[in-house]
């Protein structure tokens, strides 16, 4: 690794170094090459791995680096590893660990579990619960519920509230879910007439 | 002379006008008498490093102490550079004041390592223990907050902020006995668990007093309704879940409830919201001063600007980049009030890009004629842009700006930071703390010296050139407190250029830079008051290494008790 000479600090004191010029940087002649070599060979030590060479450097980073480029290095950014673990592992779950909530089926013997982050939307769930205890929930309908049905998809929610499925915008049901029960049409016409 | 002939109760009574520790410190040096009268009536301490001075000798100095506050890691340690088990230990304080007795009312702990037994031994020992403030601490359980939820029979505060906490899921919030009325703040936010709400809402009834309550994620809508319901003194609230059918009675409760709080000036919390739910919080908007939502990623940016609409009397505000440079707009027109600013990142691992750019700190400049602290971590920055806020702020007390790629360049003129980091210091006569980022040279520390003239605290990462970066700064700060440098090309010669400014510092930090083992020697044989720490994570110290050999971590820090006797293994004290 080369060594650049000490410089006398004295050499550097001159005018135009101290010059604090309130505009932006002209073409200077001030060869500022020495960012290039030192820091860029500490910052390579450091990253994780293939990203950022020397070449990128020097390019100044302008393109935006993919998502499979960004550098992983302990310490940066500088920020509390208490607020890194609670705003990232929630995407973490996101991705990984799922939303599963027990379904139970008014008559079936078992329970089963769903994980809810795998649907999109009310009528992919519904497919899916239809699919899975071979039965019609039907469609929803603001005013009347799943009247009509065999079946109606109800949930218990954060307040211990059993709520009709389809009332609520999909992400506040997601939210707000934590259980399901599949209950026998008989039963929930009274649900549907509210 | 006149004043020695003062009785010490008249001195006593002039030195309790003096509030700030620095203004005390510099009163017990002008004489001998003055400094007896002021270290008996000394009652409020601050340690900034716990490992300067151990408890026997501080209360020897200071018999009286009824306050005190101790800093503990190294700053770099919030950002894992400095492994578990450095150090820190809060218990042979507890220990050494329980057995000199100490009438200890309160405790402030900052990056320290607090044990259940501690916390046990605190809270049975003090009778008039009030006041426990714990950040960014950690080794403790929720047994431990049990322990001072029992015994402390005054207790006034309990305030945990950020802390690394186990949580037993036991009922520490229930070992409050039925007698405890005394509370004041209680923040638990930082807690995982549940707590039984129906106790937390018993608590919050009795305790007429209770000024600031933060509350966690687990605390639902419903319970914030009735605790309301229950303490509209409240100044100071921290939400838990903010989940609800906006339809709701109970939403309707809450708005109900939330009139009635008028004296609510600082809100924070919301790690979980249904933001369909935040219009209901409007009313509070006009009053707060303080607004924290920087744990608050559900909020999406529309719903932020719409929220910091009503914010006319803000003076601290923290958020997330989400805010956007468009939203930072609407702050800088809104919020006229602003002092202080903090946008964090809410995409840690770069995966997409940060929302704000240079833009939005531009605009708060300009629109924010009271700004004077400043963190900011955003995508990019630019030279020029650095000197518009420069100009419009000259008042800055800190300035901390993080780019998400450590050495970007100015994205306009591909050249480094140091001209408009330099506008910075040039400007801000009275900046007092500094955090670069970005490409930066040694011009920028040439910068630093020669203006930052109140300039205690200086945090580096990835900049300079060659040791004469880090020889301007020590040069010419003379009032560096704090200099904490990661990545950057500075080595032995400027580490040894001069040696006795670091017993006026604090401490310095130095990981992944050029500095040998033989230069850290060198400092630890010449300065005894001065502790030199390597940490050694590797494989270095088995073999017995050449001083030639880099230094992966250095931390040397002024001490009057010489080495401490706690280090663990891969800390070697030279």
């Amino acid at each position: 690794m080369e060594m650049e000479r000490p410089v006398n600090l004295e050499n550097e004191l001159n005018l135009k170094a101290t010059e604090l010029r309130l505009g932006l940087p002209g073409n200077d002649d001030q060869p500022e090459k020495q960012y290039s070599s030192r820091s860029i060979r500490s910052i390579n030590k450091r990253f994780s791995s293939e990203m950022y060479t020397e070449s990128d450097a020097q390019k100044g980073d302008h393109q935006d680096p993919s998502p499979a480029t960004k550098a992983q290095v302990v310490g940066w950014p500088p920020v509390r590893s208490y607020r890194r673990n609670v705003l990232q592992p929630k995407k973490a779950e996101a991705d990984g660990a799922g939303m599963y909530v027990k379904v139970s089926m008014d008559g079936a013997p078992y329970l089963r579990k769903i994980d809810l982050k795998v649907y999109q939307s009310y009528s992919e769930l519904l497919n899916a619960l239809e699919d899975m205890f071979k039965c019609t929930i039907g469609v929803y309908s603001e005013r009347e519920g799943y009247n009509g049905s065999d079946y109606a998809p109800t949930y218990e929610d954060k307040d211990g509230d059993w709520m009709l499925v389809g009332d609520v915008p999909w992400e506040m049901f997601m939210t707000s879910c934590k259980r399901l029960r599949i209950m026998k049409g008989s039963e929930a016409k009274g649900l549907g007439c509210l | 002379m006149m004043m020695n002939y003062f009785p010490d109760e008249v001195l006593e009574h002039v030195f309790n006008f003096l509030t700030s520790h620095k203004d005390r410190n510099a009163v017990s040096m002008v004489c001998k008498s003055w400094y007896r009268v002021e270290r008996f009536s000394r009652e409020k301490v601050f340690i900034g490093n716990c490992y300067a001075i151990d408890p026997e000798r501080l209360i020897s100095r200071f018999p009286r102490v009824r306050s005190l506050t101790l800093k503990g890691k190294p700053h770099f340690a919030d950002f894992n550079l400095v492994p578990p088990d450095w150090g820190g230990f809060v218990y042979p304080w507890i220990e050494a004041m329980v057995k000199l007795g100490v009438h200890l009312e309160e405790l402030r702990l900052k990056r320290m390592v607090v044990s259940d037994e501690s916390l046990e031994l605190l809270s049975r020992s003090f009778v008039s223990f009030k006041s426990l403030v714990l950040v960014s601490c950690e080794g403790f359980t929720t047994d431990g907050l049990a322990a001072i939820a029992s015994n402390c029979r005054f207790l006034r505060e309990l305030d945990l902020q950020e802390n690394e906490i186990e949580d037993r899921r036991g009922h520490w919030l229930s070992c409050f006995p039925d007698s405890c009325t005394s509370l004041i703040s209680l923040n638990f936010a930082c807690l995982k668990g549940e707590v039984n709400l129906a106790t937390l809402e018993r608590l919050v009834a009795r305790c007429h007093n209770l000024r600031s309550l933060r509350l966690n994620h687990v605390v639902p809508l419903d319970t914030l309704q009735k605790i309301l319901g229950k303490a509209p003194q409240l100044v100071d609230l921290g939400a838990g879940a903010f989940v609800h059918d906006p339809d709701s009675e109970t939403l309707n409760k809450l708005k109900n409830a939330i009139q009635k709080c008028t004296s609510i000036r600082s809100l924070s919390g919301f790690l979980e919201v249904a933001p369909c739910c935040l219009p209901a919080i409007y009313p509070m908007c006009l009053n707060l001063t303080s607004l924290n939502l920087s744990y608050a990623p559900g909020i999406h940016n529309n719903e932020l600007i719409k929220l910091i609409r009503h914010c006319r009397k803000l003076q601290r505000l923290w958020i997330l980049d989400v805010i956007g440079d468009k939203g930072l707009g609407v702050v800088a027109s809104t919020c006229k009030e602003l002092q202080e600013l903090r946008v964090f990142p809410s995409d840690l691992y770069g995966v997409g890009n940060a929302a704000v750019t240079e833009e939005g700190l531009v605009a708060i400049s300009a629109g924010c004629p009271k700004l004077n602290s400043v963190l900011y971590f955003c995508q990019q920055v630019t030279n020029a842009a650095l000197i518009t806020v420069a100009k419009n702020c000259p008042n800055f007390i800190r300035f901390r700006l993080c780019t998400l790629n450590p050495t970007i360049a100015d994205p306009v003129t591909m050249q480094p930071l140091d001209e408009g980091f330099g506008a910075i210091v040039q400007s801000c006569k009275g900046l007092k703390r500094l955090s670069l980022s970005g490409l930066l040279t040694d011009q920028v520390f040439l910068y630093i010296g020669m203006y930052a003239e109140q300039l205690e605290m200086l945090s580096v990462a990835f900049a300079g050139g060659t040791d004469m970066g880090m020889l301007y700064v020590l040069n010419g700060c003379r009032k560096l407190k704090k200099l904490e440098i990661m990545d950057s090309p500075f080595g032995d010669v400027a580490l040894l250029a001069d040696i006795g400014k670091y017993e006026t510092m604090r401490s310095l930090w130095m990981s992944s830079c050029e500095v040998t083992l033989g230069a850290c020697k060198t400092i630890a044989k010449k300065m005894p008051r001065l502790n030199v720490e390597i940490i050694d994570e590797g494989d270095q110290m088995e073999t017995s290494p050449d001083d030639r050999h880099r230094v992966e971590k250095m931390y040397l820090y002024r001490s009057l008790v010489g080495h401490r006797r706690d280090a663990p293994d891969f800390v070697r004290t030279l």
